[in-house]
Formats: structure tokens, sequence, C-alpha cells
């Protein structure tokens, strides 16, 4: 490939989607044991009244008050989810339902009240992200990759998804025995003295953090997508969790890297012009690779369920 | 009164078509959320609409390849139809023929099918502009252009929608219930569940229009939720739910043409999250409110009834609570003495200590003894006659000394 076009134009967006599917794709391997997949279809929905509201008092497009405003946001679902579980005596599913409608909802009811002409703020962005648009201009080919004065110029969501992924990369390393055990069963765990409450918040949070990262530079079909469906088809390929986020990490990166070179690419090749959305082709091709684990993969059967009965 | 004349219906052939469409759409979607909420797979409906988007771009690129108005809101809906269709089939498949658990399943089916969406929505975009317009109104709702022929779509639909239930009402509350026993009386369960699940696709695809595949899921969710406060009788809550849904969604339609940049899904959502809130907090019975209330009362009667134990045994009251109960019922002063009519209450109290203290050693009463929780009245327990026996054995009344 040619580095000249390579490096500036395809090098950063297929970094940080790669970066963003990882990231979702880590804690999605413990959300999906836990049966709390939605949390991140949840989360992705909230995001965008933190941002309309981060955006209304501050009166600018600045990425630190925004983050803020999206993680405030998931925090603030999570804990009316809860209640509305708890006071209401209602289902978590139907819980979660409500709450998170209604965030989306006041979010685009605030967007359309917002004179956001001038700044580049809408519903459709929130959704498909810009990844096509992130590039390095500042590049001329492989050398920049060595030259300061060129990695300056890098698009920042890069540096701040990577830093994302690192977060997320160090919270399951690090409590990786106690994340395995309460996932597995929770009152063992309780009973060897893991905090399991204040540790299964850490995990949404962990989560909630890069669902942000990776909503800010991708849009949030990718970040539902990525929390599902590589730890899902991971999850056919195997029974044990250290090979299953491994699988996770394979299919996330893969995902990524196709969906990018596809939606680049794959229109050329049946004759349109442009490229299509890059953030549905990576949600897309990850589903290709859940198909086909599901319907191939070692391990997609239920344990223990005798053969030939559904 | 911009609002009040939108309610009355007098703002003009746009704004009343579209009220009434909602009304009728919030109708059916709560009817019909209800049985999938009592069924607790309301997160089904989110991967249906989400499901809907390809279908959407599909017929349009067809209809557009064949020459015909790409727009047209029929061949729209069918599109989304079988789509949504096809996503419940995926769906059905991964969590029957995989170790997925449901969520993850609506999960998948729900961003793989969006995405799929956009991607499509982007080729409409690249084949040419202005063309396309209207097809992001499927993702979040848009009134503005609502033609006579768009309502009779939607009237059609959700008018059949309820027409079906009608007549599946029995069927798919016990499926809701109780599956095991519905197979157990040779109900055909699944096929139930395929009917429900298709009746959710109705309203989610007659919905796309008003509120957008994005949000009709609170349309299918909220009212249920809202109306479940209200009643323990599943026919009440169905009925309760058609109407709430219909309410929130006439007054956001209302609402929204009441004034510019008012979009009409969010703020149908909006008024019914209103409600919902308001159930929460004010229901009778399953309300915050009401559980404050219970619990409140209960707590005074905890207090009363140890505070006039501590009477008849000549215990000091410490108890700030305690103290002001009795005091405030008359039962005892200011500096915690007994006033007479305490002294009698406090004198049936420790009597009635007592003879619960019999009961519960004898055997024979086993059940009865099994009620005591220290508030009961043993007149609730036991006839006249059963009392007397049990005086017999503890002696005449005693008087309280202060």
């Amino acid at each position: 490939m040619i580095g000249a076009e390579f490096v500036p134009l395809s090098l950063p967006p297929l970094l940080i989607g790669t970066f963003a599917a990882v990231a979702c794709a880590l804690p999605g391997n413990f959300l999906l044991l836990r049966r709390q997949a939605l949390i991140g279809d949840a989360i992705s929905h909230v995001v965008l009244p933190g941002i309309v509201v981060a955006f209304l008092l501050t009166g600018a497009i600045s990425t630190w008050p925004m983050m803020l405003g999206a993680a405030g946001a998931s925090v603030v679902a999570v804990a009316l989810i809860e209640a509305i579980r708890r006071l209401g005596r209602i289902e978590p599913g139907a819980a979660m339902g409500v709450v998170f409608t209604t965030m989306f909802a006041a979010g685009v009811l605030l967007l359309e009240q917002t004179d956001t002409s001038t700044v580049h703020l809408d519903v459709e962005h929130a959704l498909y992200g810009n990844l096509e648009s992130l590039i390095w201009l500042d590049a001329i080919g492989w050398s920049s990759l060595w030259d300061p004065v060129a990695l300056a110029g890098l698009p920042p969501e890069l540096p701040r998804m990577a830093l994302a992924l690192l977060g997320v990369g160090l919270f399951v390393t690090v409590f990786w025995r106690p994340l395995k055990i309460s996932t597995f069963d929770e009152g063992f765990a309780q009973a060897v003295g893991i905090a399991t409450g204040p540790l299964g918040l850490a995990l949404v949070v962990t989560a909630a953090i890069a669902a942000v990262a990776a909503f800010d530079a991708v849009g949030s079909i990718i970040v539902i997508a990525m929390f599902i469906c590589p730890p899902a088809s991971a999850r056919m390929m195997t029974d044990q969790l250290e090979v299953q986020v491994g699988w996770s990490a394979i299919f996330a990166t893969l995902s990524a890297i196709l969906g990018y070179v596809l939606a680049g690419y794959g229109p050329l090749l049946i004759g349109l012009n442009d490229a299509v959305s890059a953030a549905g082709m990576i949600a897309t091709v990850s589903g290709v690779i859940l198909a086909i684990c599901a319907r191939f993969g070692p391990c997609r059967t239920r344990a223990g369920a005798p053969s030939g009965i559904s | 009164m911009v609002l009040l004349d939108a309610l009355l219906l007098q703002l003009g052939y746009n704004a009343t078509l579209v009220s009434l469409g909602a009304a009728l759409l919030g109708a059916a979607a709560g009817i019909t959320g209800t049985f999938l909420f009592l069924r607790k797979r309301a997160l089904v409906s989110d991967a249906v609409s989400h499901a809907t988007l390809p279908g959407v771009c599909v017929a349009f690129l067809l209809m557009a390849a064949f020459g015909g108005d790409g727009r047209n809101l029929a061949g729209l809906l069918l599109g989304s139809a079988l789509s949504a269709w096809a996503g419940l089939c995926c769906l059905n498949w991964l969590t029957q023929r995989t170790r997925l658990a449901e969520d993850a399943a609506i999960g998948a089916v729900l961003s793989v099918f969006f995405g799929f969406g956009v991607v499509l929505l982007t080729v409409i975009q690249t084949l040419g502009v202005g063309r396309q317009a209207g097809l992001e109104g499927f993702l979040l709702g848009s009134t503005a252009g609502m033609l006579f022929s768009d309502a009779l779509v939607i009237a059609a639909g959700g008018a059949g929608a309820l027409v079906v239930i009608l007549f599946a009402r029995r069927a798919l509350t016990l499926v809701a219930f109780d599956p095991d026993y519905a197979t157990a009386q040779g109900l055909p369960v699944a096929r139930i569940d395929m009917l429900m699940m298709g009746l959710v696709m109705a309203v989610t695809v007659v919905g796309l229009k008003i509120v957008g595949l994005i949000l009709i899921v609170a349309l299918l969710i909220i009212p249920a939720v809202t109306a479940r406060f209200w009643t323990e009788r599943s026919e009440r809550v169905v009925l309760l739910a058609g109407v709430f849904g219909a309410v929130a969604a006439y007054f956001g339609a209302a609402l929204s043409a009441s004034a510019p940049n008012l979009p009409t899904g969010p703020l149908i959502v909006l008024v019914s999250f209103a409600l919902f809130a308001l159930s929460l907090m004010f229901a009778p019975g399953r309300g915050v409110l009401a559980a404050v209330v219970r619990q409140r009362r209960f707590q005074r009667r905890v207090h009363l009834r140890q505070g006039l134990l501590a009477l008849a045994q000549g215990q000091p009251i410490y108890e700030a609570l305690t103290l002001r109960l009795l005091r405030r019922s008359g039962l005892a002063r200011a500096d915690g003495v007994a006033t007479e009519s305490g002294k009698a209450r406090a004198a049936k109290a420790l009597r009635d200590e007592a003879r619960w203290e019999v009961l519960r050693r004898d055997h024979a009463h086993g059940p009865a003894a099994a009620l005591y929780d220290g508030l009961r009245a043993i007149e609730t327990v036991l006839t006249a006659d059963q009392i007397a026996e049990i005086d017999r054995k503890i002696g005449g009344p005693k008087e309280v000394r202060t």
C-alpha cells in the first residue's frame, strides 16, 4: 500500500476504529456473561442528552466538558434505572426501556430547541459518528510516524481512544480474578471477601468510559455492536474466559479493519462512486462474524444440551 | 392559548390529522406493549424497531429502481415489516439454537440491523441528493408533511392490531403470565409468542412515521409500566395502558403543534414519562408515596404498642417518638406517666400479650399462633369463647400501678 495516501487518510481511522472496538469488546465480555449486555445499549442512548447539556453549559464543542457530560448522563441513567427498578418493583428490562428512551427523547428535544446551526452537533452524527473524517493532514508518508511536528497534528481522538483502551485494559487485568469469580459465582465471590457491589458498578463505569470515548469518535452504533457482537461470537468459540476475551479482541479488530476497508473500497468494486458509512459497515461485519460463529462455532450450543434437540 | 387550540384540534388540518393519528397509535402501542411487558420481554421491541431500518432503505431502493416514487409510505412500511420480521427470526434463532441469552441476542440484532441500515442510508445518499429526503425522518419521526393517506395507513394498522388483540387476548394473557401452564393447556405457545411479536412489529411499523424507530420503544413500554402501578388485574392494566398511551400521544402531538422546533416523537415520549413519574410517586398501593405512608403507619403502631407495654410494666420510656405518640393520643403525660385511658390501654395490651403467650404455647392453635407479629389484636384471631378459655388460665385483669 502506498504510504503517502494510506498514512494520512486511512491509518488514523483504522487505528481509532480498532481501539474503539477492542475497548468496548473487553468489558462487553463480562457484561455479556452477567446478563447485562443491554447496558451498552442504554449508555449509548443517554450519551446524547449528556453532550447536549454540556454544550448548552459551555456554549462550545469542546472535548472534555462533553465527555464529562456524557459520563455524567450514563451515571444518572444507571442510578435512575436502579431507582425505578427498586421503587416501582419493575423488571430491569422495562426499567431500562423507560429510562433510556426518555433521556434520549429529552436529548433530541434539547437539541432541536438549541441553535446548533453553527456547530457540528446533530442526532445523525451522534448515531453514526464521523470515522472517515478523522484524517491526519500533517502526514506525508510512513516517515511521519517518527516526525514530532507531524505527530502533533494527529486527530485528538486517536490518543484519547488509545488512552481509553489502555484504561479499560488495565482495569480488566488488575481486577481479573475478582471480576471472573464474581461474574460466574456471585455468592462465592462474596464469601471470599470480594466487594461484588462496587466491583459491578466499577465494571459499568468502565464500560461507560469506553462507550463515551468511542462514541465521540465513531458514533453509538459501533459502541452497541462492539459491546455485544465480538464477545457473543467469542462465546461460541470456547468455554474458557481467557480464551473468550482473546477471541473477542481478535473479532473486534477484524470487524473494525474489514468494516473500514469494505466501507471505503467495497462500493467502488460494485460500481458506486462514494464510500458508505464506516461505522455501519463495521457493525455489519461484526454481525456477519457473529452469524458465522453462531452457525459453526465449536461451543455454540448450551453446555449440557443434548445434541439434535433445539 | 395555542396549546388549548391544539388540544381542541383547532390548529388546522395537518395538526388535527397528526393528533388523531398519534392518539390511535398510542392506544394500540400501549395495549400491545402490555402483553410484552407482562411476558417480561419489553426490550425485544427495541430490537424489532431498530431492525426496520434496512427494510425501509431496501424498499426505497427497489421502488426507486423500478421508477416509482421511493417515498410511497405503504411500500416503505411493507419493507420495514419484512426486515423487522427477519430481525425477529434471527433473534429467536439466536436464543433458541445458541447459548446466547435473550438480552445479548437483542443487542446483537439491534446493532447489526441498524448498522446495516445506516450503510444503506449512505448508499441512498450517494445515489442522488434530495431524493432521499424523508428517510432520515424514520429515525426520529417527522409529522410535518403527513398526508391523509399516511394517516389512513396508520389508522388501519392500529385498528387491525387492536382487533387481533381483541380476539386473542385470553391466549396472550395466559402465555404472558404462565407459559408452562399454557403449554399444559395445549396452547401453541411458540405461535402465540410469534403473534405477540407480529403485533409489536405492526405497531412499530405503523409508528415509524410519527415517533420514529428509536423512540417507538418508549410507546410500547412506558404506558404498560405506568398502568401496572394502578391495578393488579391484567385486563385493567391492558385498558389503562391503552388510555395512557392515547393520552400521552395526543397531548404530545398537540404540544408539538403549539410551537415551532418541538419534535413530535420526543414530546410524546416525555409526556408518557411524566405520566409514569406521577404514577410512580402517587399511585395507590404500588406508588412511592403510598409505600411511605404505609411504612409510617406501621412504625407508629409498633411504637405505640411497645410504649403501652412499657407503661404496663412500669418501665420508663426514653424513646422520643414513642413518647410523642403516646402523648398525642392522650395515653401519657409529658413526663411519661400514663393517664387513666393510658393505664387502661396498657393493661389491655399486657393482657393481650399474656393471652398470645398462652396461645403460642398451645399446639392446638398452630395456625392462629403463626399470625402473631406483635401488633395483631387477638380478637381478630380467636372467638370470644376461646379468649375466655385462655383468660381462665391466666386469671383476671391486673391494674397498672404508676
